[in-house]
C-alpha cells in the first residue's frame, strides 16, 4: 500500500467493510442488553389500551430472544427502524433531530480546536512553570466534571450572569424554512443576520460545556507533541531568522506536533457524542442525544427499545467514521505515513 | 526493580510537578477519610443517613457545613457517608476491568501466532473488543441499566460490563511490545515454562503503565457512573447508602437549586475533587512514562529523574504509530 489516491480509496473501503460486522456487533450488543431482562413493556407502554392492543404487543415480546432479534434485523434491513413506545416510527424522528447534535458536536469540536490546542502550545512554551500548570487544572477540571453537573451549572447559573439562553435553538420559531436542520446554517441560508445571532447566542452554552469537558485530551497531546517539536533545530533555526514568537511557535511548531493531534479528532467523538445525550437534554436542544436520553428511559419515562438501539447504532457510526477521517488526515498531513 | 527503586523513582516524580503531589496528597487524604468513615463513621460526622435535623432549607452554617435539604438532611454528613460507597464503587469497576481486559489482553498479546489456537482467540477476543469499542461505553451502561432496573448494584454490573475492552487493547499493546526483547527469550531459552514466563517476566513489565492508566481512570469511573445515576435515576435517594450521583440528581429534579445551590453544590464538589485529585496523580505520573515529555522533564530540572528502563515505557496511547495500527485504547 502507498499514498496514491487508489490506495485511499481502497483504504476507505476497507475500513467501511470492517463497519459493517462492528455494526451488526453493535445492533445485537444492544438489542441482546435491552430486551434480555426486560418481562414486559407491554403494560407501562399502553396504560389505556385495549385489550386486542396489548395482546398483540405482548405476541411480540412473548417470542424467543432470536426470533426477536431477527424481526427487528429483517426490518432494519428494510429500512425500518422500528417504532418508538407511542407507535410512532423511529426514522423520521431521528432523521430530523441528528443535523441538530451534528451542529453541536461541530461548535464544540471547533471550540476544542481554537481554545484546547492553544492552551497546549501555552502550556508546552511555559513547561513546569505557573502558566503550564494553570492549563492543567483547567483541562483536569473539564475532565474531572460530570457533564449533566457541568450542564445543569452553565443552564441555571451561569447563563443568566451571562445573559445567554439556555433553551432551545431560537428565540421564537423562526420565520423561514429549516432546510439543514441546524439552526445557525439555517438562519444563514435565509440570510436572516437577526436570527443568526439568536441561534448562535443559543449554540454558546450548550458547545461550551461539550467542549470543556472534552478539551482534556486536545490540549494533553498538543502539549506533549509541541514538547517534543521545540527543541529540535528547525525551531531554533526558525527563531535565529528573528521570526516572531508567535510566528515560530504556531506556524512551524505546531504544524508538525498537530499530525499528533488530529488523532484527537477520533479519540473525542466518543465523549462529544455521548455528552450531547446530557447536554441536550439540560438545554433542550432538538438534537438525538436528547432522544436517546428518553428513550433510555430518562426521567422515568417508558424506554424506547427501537429508538435507542437506533441512536446507540448511529454513535457507533459516528465513533467509526471520526476514526476513520483522522487516520485519512494524518495521512494527508504527514508524507511518511502510508494508507494500510 | 526493587520495592525500594520503586518507591524512590515515585518521590522523585511526586517532587517534579507540585500537581501531580498536590493530586498524591488529595488521593491520600480522600482514602484515609473514606476509610475512617467505613469504621467509624461518627467521628467525622454527627447524622446518621437517612436522620433529619431540625432545620430544613438551612443554608450553610457552623451545625450545618453544607446546609440543609427540604427535609432536613445534612448535606455534610450525607456526603460524607457516601465516601466509602463512592470511592469502593470506582475500584470495584476499574478492578473488574482489569482483570477482565487484562486478562483477555495478556491471552490476546501472547498468544497470537495465526494458525494456532491462540492465534484464532486472539482474534476472536480483538474482534469482539472492536465492538464493545465502536459505541460510547456510558451508553450500552445505560442501556443495560435500564434493562436490569434501577439500584447501585446494577449500574455497577452494566459498568463492568462495558468498562473493560480498553484495557484488552491497552494490555495487548504493553504485551506485544515486551514479549519479543531478549530477557524473555533468554527466560525460554532457559526452558521456564510458558505461564511462569508470562506472570514472572511479561506481566510485572507491564504494570507500570497500567497502574498509571488505572489511576487516571478512576476519576473517569466515577464521573461516568454519577452520569448514569442522573441518566437513569438508576439509584434510589434518600437512602441508606446515599451516593453522590443521586443526591445530584435527585436535589436537582425536586428542588429550584437556582435558590438552594448548596444542595448541588456538597455531592457536586465531592465529585469534582475526587475526580481531580485521581486525574491530577495520574496525569502527572503519565507524564513521567511518556517518553517525549518526560525528556523535556529532564531537560528543564539540574535534578535528572530516575531513568525509567526502557522496555517499561513502550507504545504510549497518543503515539501516532500505535495509534494508526488500531493498538490505542480509547477513552470514553
Amino acid at each position: 500500500m502507498g499514498r496514491s489516491a487508489g490506495d485511499l480509496g481502497i483504504f476507505i473501503g476497507k475500513r467501511l467493510l470492517q463497519l459493517v460486522p462492528v455494526l451488526i456487533g453493535v445492533i445485537f450488543l444492544t438489542f441482546f442488553f435491552t430486551h434480555i431482562t426486560v418481562v414486559n413493556p407491554c403494560s407501562i407502554w399502553y396504560p389505556h389500551a385495549d385489550e386486542t392492543t396489548i395482546r398483540h404487543c405482548e405476541a411480540q415480546f412473548n417470542q424467543p430472544l432470536w426470533t426477536q432479534f431477527w424481526n427487528y434485523f429483517a426490518g432494519l434491513l428494510q429500512g425500518n427502524w422500528g417504532t418508538s413506545q407511542f407507535a410512532q416510527p423511529v426514522y423520521p424522528t431521528i432523521a430530523a433531530a441528528l443535523p441538530a447534535t451534528l451542529e453541536l458536536v461541530f461548535a464544540s469540536l471547533f471550540l476544542m480546536i481554537f481554545i484546547g490546542i492553544p492552551l497546549g502550545v501555552i502550556a508546552a512554551q511555559s513547561s513546569g512553570r505557573w502558566a503550564d500548570h494553570f492549563v492543567r487544572i483547567f483541562y483536569l477540571s473539564g475532565w474531572a466534571t460530570p457533564t449533566y453537573l457541568g450542564a445543569v451549572i452553565a443552564a441555571i447559573f451561569l447563563a443568566p450572569a451571562l445573559g445567554l439562553p439556555s433553551h432551545g435553538e431560537y428565540s421564537s420559531p423562526p420565520p423561514f424554512p429549516q432546510y439543514t436542520h441546524m439552526s445557525v446554517l439555517d438562519a444563514m441560508i435565509a440570510l436572516n443576520p437577526q436570527f443568526t445571532v439568536d441561534a448562535l447566542a443559543h449554540l454558546i452554552l450548550p458547545a461550551s460545556v461539550l467542549a470543556f469537558i472534552n478539551m482534556g485530551i486536545a490540549t494533553r497531546m498538543t502539549r506533549s507533541s509541541m514538547l517534543e517539536v521545540l527543541p529540535l533545530d528547525y525551531v531554533k533555526s526558525a527563531r535565529m531568522k528573528g521570526l516572531s514568537e508567535f510566528w515560530v511557535m504556531y506556524k512551524h511548531a505546531l504544524r508538525n506536533s498537530l499530525i499528533t493531534t488530529t488523532t484527537v479528532l477520533g479519540i473525542t467523538a466518543g465523549g462529544l457524542l455521548s455528552g450531547t445525550v446530557v447536554v441536550e437534554e439540560v438545554f433542550t436542544w432538538p438534537g438525538i442525544g436528547a432522544y436517546a436520553f428518553n428513550a433510555m428511559g430518562g426521567d422515568g419515562a417508558a424506554p424506547n427499545f427501537d429508538g435507542a438501539i437506533a441512536v446507540v447504532a448511529i454513535f457507533a457510526v459516528g465513533v467509526v467514521v471520526a476514526n476513520l477521517i483522522a487516520d485519512i488526515l494524518y495521512g494527508i498531513l504527514d508524507p511518511r505515513v502510508e494508507w494500510r | 526493580m526493587g520495592v525500594r527503586d520503586t518507591l524512590r523513582l515515585f518521590w522523585a516524580v511526586l517532587r517534579a510537578n507540585p500537581l501531580t503531589l498536590a493530586g498524591f496528597l488529595m488521593v491520600a487524604v480522600l482514602c484515609g477519610l473514606a476509610g475512617i468513615m467505613a469504621i467509624d463513621p461518627w467521628l467525622l460526622v454527627r447524622y446518621g443517613p437517612i436522620q433529619t435535623s431540625s432545620a430544613s432549607y438551612a443554608p450553610p452554617s457552623w451545625a450545618h457545613p453544607l446546609g440543609t435539604d427540604n427535609i432536613g438532611l445534612d448535606i455534610y454528613s450525607e456526603v460524607m457517608r457516601a465516601l466509602p460507597l463512592d470511592l469502593g464503587i470506582a475500584l470495584a469497576i476499574v478492578g473488574a476491568s482489569v482483570l477482565i481486559g487484562g486478562l483477555l489482553g495478556l491471552v490476546a498479546g501472547y498468544w497470537d501466532r495465526p494458525g494456532t489456537a491462540g492465534g484464532a482467540s486472539s482474534i476472536v477476543i480483538l474482534r469482539t473488543t472492536d465492538v464493545f469499542l465502536a459505541f460510547p461505553s456510558l451508553l450500552l451502561a445505560l442501556a443495560i441499566t435500564i434493562s436490569l432496573g434501577r439500584g447501585p448494584w446494577q449500574a455497577v454490573l452494566a459498568l463492568m460490563l462495558t468498562w473493560w475492552p480498553y484495557y484488552v487493547r491497552l494490555v495487548r499493546g504493553e504485551v506485544l511490545a515486551v514479549k519479543h526483547l531478549p530477557y524473555i527469550q533468554a527466560a525460554r531459552a532457559a526452558g521456564v515454562s510458558e505461564g511462569r514466563i508470562v506472570l514472572r517476566h511479561v506481566v510485572r513489565n507491564i504494570l507500570e503503565p497500567i497502574v498509571v492508566y488505572l489511576t487516571m481512570d478512576i476519576g473517569t469511573v466515577l464521573v461516568v457512573f454519577s452520569t448514569i445515576a442522573f441518566v437513569a435515576d438508576a439509584i434510589p435517594y434518600p437512602s441508606a447508602t446515599p451516593e453522590w450521583g443521586s443526591m445530584l440528581s435527585y436535589y436537582q429534579q425536586i428542588l429550584p437549586i437556582a435558590s438552594y445551590p448548596w444542595l448541588v453544590f456538597g455531592p457536586g464538589a465531592a465529585i469534582f475533587l475526587t475526580v481531580l485529585a485521581f486525574s491530577l496523580l495520574g496525569d502527572g505520573l503519565r507524564d513521567v512514562l511518556d517518553p517525549r515529555t518526560r525528556r523535556a522533564l529532564v531537560r528543564s530540572r539540574s535534578r535528572p529523574l530516575p531513568e525509567v528502563p526502557a522496555e517499561a515505557s513502550p507504545a504510549r496511547p497518543d503515539d501516532p504509530e500505535a495509534k494508526l495500527s488500531g493498538e490505542v485504547p480509547q477513552p470514553a
